[in-house]
């Protein structure tokens, strides 16, 4: 047993003699480096180790939480304590309950890559110099970068709980972004370039830095768009934002508490044929990749949209026990400072046969939307609602033309899918807002409100 | 005993300096810290969600040639805060610099009068309850009602080479009411949040007013018609809407943003930015309000800082660093998320001071406009100033008068020309709370203000 499992272990036992009927624990280590760079210099560079249990209690069907750094025999009792106590003043829920045994989790390789522990310090900073100086050398135009970052992280996890389900597993992860800012006649234009892999050696700081250059230089001379309703294109990373969305609107928590648009439409025509989407916790590139979901149950792949149709909710135990179903391996957290909760694991748009293109050009007279603003503010999480600020490039006789900012898109999410009309060749991987990888998507119609 | 002086002995924070600096570098610092908290929630009329935790750890940073080095260490074990330090040192070649002894300099915390931790969990529960039942008890048509309750503690202490020992308590409390409301396929959401840097007493006065303006919210969008589109005059209410301002304008007086080119108001100290009629402040050392404290997160005593004066640009806000950049004064608003994070210039409580015109009458001059009561959320790109804002409490103007509700509205625009064509302000001020992410640090802020006028701005409606 790893040190991580055996604090898990002796934690439930902490709980249970404190007074918990059932307890799972969640214990994790990670170690963490960052380096900033502006101006050809390292502003910072970080160390830093984390190491934490979170622990979650059941009384009868009353739930408790507790969390802590203090990892000391005594620390690990005064959390089992604190987290009797919460599971105390929580109400008795009929469908609360531990997790029961999900089955054996597959075997994963590849989930840790040797380059985040070999690079030295020295050799993180250099990449994150390199992705500085590609903008800057890239395009005259390119004034300044404000900040280029790289980040990697490597974590241990370990799972356990009084009721069966553990787990135990190591990932690496590392990403580097730039936000680059471009001079144009009428102030400055900002582009984010961005990518991840699991270790250094995976990234390409040259088409990081270009792809911000290239963002930000693109910007430049650009105006308000009529308002109007036309085609719409949406970039990957504008598309994942709302591939996102729907993830969330797929949890059957929100489903079951009357949260979500897609509440009472299972096996309904939610989306276009064209928009085919899946959770796959297993995908070898995907950033939310486990053997176990954050309960223990394995995670696997789920096919959520197809043939336009609602197929599933995601489900974790709570929510599989109140809805009658089964877990789909949904149990995602945010770490040790957070209980489990339902999540989507690496959200998958299925690529279509169309290169971008076609896409513009059968798109035809319409806009290419960049970049989105707002979407935790101008969504409505019931309805799917949204009026969301937008920047981009008009779509004339089918080719990108000149730029566009300060304008609002809105539709809601479902008319949106059902509008898809096609689904580019090409995905890309986007970690806003969760672990998504989605090609660029067509839509047939939406509501442009400009000048 | 000082705050924090027994989450950090002196004589240890005196050999982790010594260690940061052993090889080199202008300045060290170790910023440790103990936080504690607890959360419950209400759904479906159920106590749920019921979280408690405790952290600490500690951060050390050393400043050279311009570089940062920082390593953190959960825990705060002396050994692990000296091995931070020297992995912090670990990539300086230079030869030792000296620190300066350590003296300490006492700063009162803000007073908590009922700390929320001697109050039993089973009333903060209650608390929860009476939100829930007032939401409820708003109509028929209110269909769901969630509320949480949440209490923080954070005791820090900050030392650093130029001698500086100092420390804070910190305790804030905070509610919140969500409520859904649904007449046929409409549904519509309203929220509403009560904070402060306080103790239970922020409880004694009718805390469940909070989940009958949620409710009163979400009715009101029910019957509420589509947006307007199009440019024109826009009314902001007090309070929330003074979140406009810290987006637009705020984010580009954070002087990090400033020196790197990357705000708007680069290079403007001392230009008008604004008609006359318009002062602001950030405040970090308010009574009781949400984004108060003592220090800031390296010791610097919080302040006011008057940062626009009759519509002319007269202040950044500093960190250490930034200060030092500029050869200007700190203004105590270097904070961080926690021990776990670099200190970086950010907003406190950022507010419009009252001005003279009366609220009816700012509206009562606008013969056809938008009227922003409260909004949901906004964001900025403070190197363009372009901004977007979600309203979630929205009405038209019509001949002067407050008419229709509106639903789905975004305010967009540009913060130098909205700043600019702000026209008047109100009398009328209150403060509210909120939730500011920077860098991928979040901190609790207040936002205040009176309501006001902007002369024209751009309205993105839900009609084509």
């Amino acid at each position: 047993m790893s040190d991580l499992a055996e604090l898990a272990a002796s934690a439930i036992e902490r709980a249970v003699a404190a007074g918990a009927g059932d307890a799972e624990a969640y214990t994790s280590e990670a170690e963490n480096r960052e380096v900033r760079v502006h101006g050809g210099e390292v502003e910072s560079l970080t160390a830093a180790t984390q190491r934490g249990l979170g622990l979650r209690v059941w009384i009868g069907g009353r739930v408790g939480y507790g969390f802590g750094t203090d990892l000391s025999p005594a620390g690990i009792e005064a959390i089992a304590a604190r987290a009797v106590e919460a599971g105390r003043v929580a109400d008795e829920d009929e469908f609360a309950g531990p997790p029961g045994d999900g089955g054996e989790a597959p075997a994963l390789a590849g989930l840790s890559d040797a380059s985040r522990a070999e690079w030295s310090p020295a050799q993180i900073a250099d990449l994150a110099l390199a992705v500085e100086r590609t903008a800057l050398e890239s395009d005259a135009r390119v004034a300044a970068v404000e900040q280029a970052v790289y980040f990697d992280s490597a974590e241990r996890v370990a799972i356990a709980s009084s009721s069966g389900p553990a787990g135990e597993y190591e990932t690496t992860s590392c990403y580097a972004y730039l936000q680059a800012l471009a001079d144009g006649e009428d102030g400055r234009e900002t582009g984010l370039g961005f990518g991840l892999a699991r270790g250094p050696a995976g990234l390409d700081p040259a088409a990081i830095g270009r792809e911000g250059a290239e963002r930000a230089t693109e910007m430049i001379g650009s105006s308000k768009p009529p308002s109007r309703t036309c085609p719409v294109v949406l970039d990957p990373t504008v598309a994942a934002s709302f591939v996102g969305l729907l993830g969330r609107a797929a949890g059957a928590d929100a489903v079951q508490r009357g949260r979500s648009p897609l509440a009472e439409r299972l096996g309904e025509e939610v989306a276009a044929e064209a928009f085919v989407l899946s959770d796959d916790g297993l995908d070898p590139e995907g950033f939310a990749t486990a053997p176990v979901d954050a309960e223990g149950a394995p995670r696997r792949r789920t096919a959520l949209i197809e043939d336009g149709r609602l197929q599933t909710y995601l489900y974790d135990s709570y929510a599989a026990r109140r809805g009658g179903a089964l877990t789909t391996g949904s149990a995602g957290r945010s770490g040790y400072r957070s209980p489990p909760s339902v999540s989507a694991s690496n959200l998958i748009v299925s690529p279509g046969a169309a290169s971008l293109e076609q896409l513009l050009r059968e798109a035809g007279d319409g806009v290419y939307i960049n970049d989105v603003a707002g979407l935790h503010s101008g969504v409505n999480p019931v309805t799917g609602v949204f009026s969301v600020g937008a920047s981009g490039r008009a779509i004339g006789d089918g080719a990108l033309a000149q730029p566009l900012r300060e304008f609002t898109i809105a539709s809601d999410l479902v008319s949106m899918l059902r509008a898809v009309r096609a689904a580019g060749s090409e995905s890309r991987w986007v970690p806003f807002g969760g672990s998504i990888s989605t090609p660029p998507l067509l839509i047939a119609e939406m509501t442009v409100s400009g000048s | 005993m000082s705050p924090g002086a027994e989450l950090l002995d002196p004589t240890v924070a005196e050999r982790v300096i010594a260690r940061a600096l052993a090889n080199g570098g202008e300045f060290a610092e170790v910023f440790a810290e103990r936080r504690s908290g607890l959360t419950l929630a209400i759904d479906e009329s159920r106590i749920e969600s019921v979280q408690t935790g405790a952290e600490e750890g500690a951060g050390v940073r050393v400043l050279s040639g311009g570089t940062t080095y920082f390593a953190h260490v959960d825990g705060l074990d002396p050994a692990d805060i000296e091995r931070a330090a020297g992995e912090a040192a670990a990539a300086l070649r230079g030869d030792r610099a000296e620190p300066r002894p350590l003296s300490a300099r006492e700063r009162s915390p803000q007073p908590i009068e009922r700390p929320p931790g001697d109050v039993p969990a089973a009333r903060k529960a209650e608390l929860l309850r009476e939100l829930d039942e007032r939401a409820r008890s708003a109509g028929g048509e209110i269909a769901q009602a969630m509320a949480s309750y949440g209490e923080a503690r954070r005791e820090v202490a900050v030392a650093n080479s130029t001698g500086l020992l100092s420390g804070d308590d910190r305790t804030r409390v905070r509610i919140g009411a969500q409520v859904v409301a649904r007449r046929g396929d409409r549904v519509e959401t309203g929220a509403e949040t009560l904070g402060g840097h306080r103790g239970f007493e922020l409880f004694d006065d009718d805390p469940a007013a909070i989940a009958a303006g949620a409710a009163r919210k979400a009715l009101v969008l029910l019957d509420a018609g589509p947006a307007p589109t199009g440019s024109m005059p826009v009314v902001v209410g007090g309070g929330f809407g003074g979140v406009l301002f810290h987006e637009m304008t705020g984010h580009g007086l954070e002087a990090d943003h400033v020196q790197k080119g990357a705000s708007v108001y680069a290079g403007k100290l001392g230009e008008a930015v604004a008609q006359p009629l318009l002062t602001a402040y950030d405040d970090g050392r308010m009574p009781g309000e949400w984004g108060s404290d003592a220090i800031d997160d390296e010791g610097a005593p919080t302040q006011q800082t008057k940062v626009i004066e009759d519509g002319r640009l007269v202040a950044f806000l500093h960190d250490r660093q930034s200060a030092e950049r500029d050869g200007a004064p700190q203004t105590g608003n270097g904070r961080r998320e926690s021990f776990r994070y670099l200190p970086i210039p950010r907003m406190t409580n950022t507010y419009i001071a009252p001005g003279e015109a009366a609220p009816e009458a700012i509206i009562a001059d606008v013969e056809q406009g938008f009227y922003a009561v409260s909004f949901a959320g906004g964001q900025v790109d403070p190197a363009t100033g372009d901004f977007v804002f979600g309203v979630n409490e929205g009405y038209l103007i019509e001949g002067g008068k407050v008419t229709s509700p509106c639903r789905g509205a975004t305010l967009v625009g540009n913060c130098l020309q909205a700043l600019v064509a702000i026209d008047a302000v109100g009398n009328d001020f209150w403060m509210k709370t909120g939730i500011c992410g920077k860098g991928g640090q979040k901190v609790p802020v207040g936002t205040g203000q009176g309501h006001v006028r902007i002369a024209s701005m751009t309205v993105g409606g839900t009609q084509a």
